[in-house]
């Protein structure tokens, strides 16, 4: 079909990075949920200026290249000695920017939730961990699945940048073969479809469940 | 004058309006009342060309509304509406949504337009909110001023349709005396409405829309008073 | 800490250096802006279009944008386009690369914001004797451009965290790639970095504060 040197060999490669690709952003997204859900309902429930250190410090990671949070990580955990894989310290870098970004989506999703309608539940003598986790917590939810599907997206294409630490994922693979191979446009093409494949199908989830839920309001 | 002559229109598989005839005269009041689907409304936006017909004719001072050559801009100049939806232009000023359609539809000067559209915003009562925006009003307010935006083009005929329906009950009247201010003044009007105490009062007909028909028009007494059709006995029982 | 002891004052003396880095990291976002913001409008247009050959490309270049890494798009510009003789260079790719981005996301952005509009309001203008043009520019795209204002201020945001990607292709004048070539220097990563970091942060919050007291005085309804 085309006239190319790339092997069957040379594609597995790529196909390796591309589960590098996927299991760093699965620790990152994880790891940043868990941690962005507990700050999200943590900055919703405690005061706005009782918040604010919280806030400043997630604000950060949104606001700084990710790439040099991964390089600042890197070169510090090298300085104090700590002798973690780039593997690990990428993990963590992710998932400390997911949780930044997930903390937003889980407090605006909660801010969502009518104050009346919290009122009433508590008018019916529910507690209040019992309004959050029967009334607040799924009617939250439905706002926020779709931004966090967006965001697990975001954060598979952001975890390429992770090849700056020497880690072999989907682009830097497909980097190593242009440079071997000299065919840039057919190899990108091919990596191209595979975070295509990643990622359509999610994408396409996401904003189905987003109709499903705005056709039941 | 508006003459409607054996109008015909369907949406889809639907159809709204089954060949209805009326002429409205100049300086005449006419209410239209009916159920809700009766296709009352979908009449207004035919007569100012919003809606196109698929049978029939409007004319419109001798200009008919749906001829090819018809330039509906132009004539939309002389018959205003106004929405149930008060449609309302956020990002603009009570002035400024007054203002918009004199400036640039009918190419006035700042000056003259504002000064029509003070008078205007006066005779609704909203003299005292000229630089404020919308979302600062009520919704009577809100009503008000497009009905002021509507008047600022110094339309020759007036369509209401149900300009009441999204108000708040204690905001209804206010909105209501303007309409009947308006009718006091002469002005050509065609009001869709459920208020059947204004209908009653204000109009010089009423007609009652009935599932894509006139069943009825005739004077308010009349049609009040001592229906001729099954209908109409049933829908005016139904909503007192 | 170890042995390590930090040296604050070598990154300090560096400044000046990383501010005019900083300088063509904004030229590279507000480039890559112009470019998007009018690529994206055409993009609107296509996409919405009768016509299939208008609209499959448009949908397209939408859907590559957001479903594939920015560095992927910018490997495209720099080393994919090289398949057909064309040679960008790293400052070219990276902008290319960004405005495409950019181009993709403020494509939704636009027309998610036309949708936001009622119907009526365009009805509205129409029955004040305004045609389809007229009540288009002065109803509806005021509105647009103040539902879409905060969302393309994000996108500039993006924008300027993106050309700190330009170092892997080997730019090195912006501030990303100013402070690499220092560090490559000096192998002082960590200072250097970190100064760097607080540039950029600085720079996006400048940007946020602009565009907020910018809407501020623009929006008051």
């Amino acid at each position: 079909m085309f006239d190319t040197a790339l092997t069957f060999n040379d594609l597995l490669f790529m196909l390796k990075g591309a589960g590098v690709t996927l299991s760093v952003t699965a620790f990152a997204v994880v790891g940043g949920t868990l941690l962005g859900v507990f700050f999200g309902v943590l900055r919703s429930q405690i005061s706005p200026w009782a918040a604010l250190p919280l806030t400043f410090v997630l604000d950060i990671f949104r606001s700084v290249p990710l790439l040099i949070q991964l390089i600042l990580a890197n070169a510090f955990q090298a300085i104090a000695g700590w002798g973690i894989s780039p593997f690990v310290t990428s993990c963590i870098v992710l998932a400390l920017y997911t949780s930044a970004y997930c903390t937003e989506i889980v407090r605006g999703a909660i801010e969502a939730v009518p104050s009346v309608t919290r009122r009433a539940a508590r008018s019916l003598g529910m507690t209040w961990g019992q309004d959050l986790t029967q009334i607040v917590f799924p009617m939250a939810l439905r706002v926020g699945l779709p931004s966090w599907i967006g965001l697990t997206l975001g954060v598979m294409k952001d975890s390429a940048l992770v090849m700056w630490l020497g880690i072999i994922e989907l682009l830097r693979a497909s980097q190593i073969l242009v440079t071997r191979l000299q065919e840039p446009m057919f190899i990108l093409l091919v990596t191209g479809a595979i975070y295509f494949a990643l990622s359509f199908p999610i994408a396409r989830l996401g904003s189905r469940l987003e109709k499903r839920w705005q056709e039941n309001d | 004058m508006i003459e409607i002559e054996n109008v015909h229109k369907s949406f889809g598989a639907l159809q709204v309006l089954k060949g209805i005839d009326l002429t409205v005269q100049r300086g005449e009041v006419v209410s239209v009342i009916g159920g809700s689907g009766s296709g009352k409304s979908t009449l207004l936006t035919c007569i100012n060309g919003l809606e196109p017909i698929d049978k029939g004719r409007i004319v419109v001072d001798g200009t008919e509304v749906h001829a090819r050559d018809t330039d509906l801009n132009k004539l939309r100049r002389k018959i205003g509406i106004v929405f149930q939806q008060f449609n309302a232009f956020p990002h603009l000023t009570v002035l400024e949504n007054v203002t918009l359609a004199p400036r640039k539809v009918k190419g006035m000067g700042r000056k003259d337009a504002e000064e029509i559209a003070v008078q205007q915003l006066s005779h609704v009562g909203l003299a005292d909110k000229l630089n404020v925006y919308p979302s600062r009003l009520s919704g009577g307010q809100q009503q008000r001023m497009a009905i002021a935006r509507a008047l600022a083009m110094s339309p020759d005929y007036i369509l209401f349709d149900e300009v009441t329906s999204a108000l708040d009950p204690q905001l209804v009247g206010e909105v209501l005396d303007t309409l009947k201010l308006l009718a006091d003044e002469g002005m050509t009007m065609i009001c869709v409405t459920h208020e059947m105490s204004f209908a009653r009062d204000v109009s010089d007909r009423v007609a009652f829309f009935h599932k894509g028909v006139m069943a009825e028009i005739g004077a308010p007494d009349q049609i009040f008073g001592d229906p001729q059709q099954e209908e109409t006995r049933q829908f005016l029982s139904s909503v007192r | 800490m170890g042995n390590y002891t930090f040296q604050w004052r070598q990154a300090f003396r560096a400044f000046p250096e990383m501010l005019e880095g900083a300088l063509v990291t904004l030229q590279i976002s507000i480039l890559s802006m112009l470019i998007g913001v009018t690529i994206a409008v055409l993009l609107a247009v296509g996409r919405d279009a009768k016509s299939r050959w208008l609209r499959a490309p448009a949908t397209a270049w939408v859907e590559v944008a957001r479903n594939t890494p920015a560095l992927f798009q910018i490997y495209m510009a720099h080393f994919g386009l090289g398949s057909f003789g064309i040679y960008l260079s790293p400052y070219a790719a990276l902008l290319a690369g960004i405005a495409f981005n950019n181009a993709g996301y403020l494509c939704e952005t636009f027309r998610g914001a036309m949708r936001a509009i009622p119907g009526t309001q365009l009805r509205a203008g129409r029955s004040l004797g305004m045609g389809q043009a007229k009540a288009f520019r002065l109803i509806i795209l005021p509105q647009m451009f103040r539902i879409s204002f905060l969302p393309t201020t994000n996108q500039m945001i993006w924008a300027i965290l993106m050309t700190s990607l330009g170092v892997t292709v080997g730019l090195n004048s912006d501030l990303a790639g100013v402070t690499q070539d220092l560090n490559a220097r000096s192998f002082r990563t960590f200072e250097f970095f970190a100064l760097a970091a607080v540039i950029y942060y600085v720079i996006a919050k400048a940007v946020m504060l602009g565009a907020r007291l910018l809407a501020a005085r623009l929006f008051r309804y």
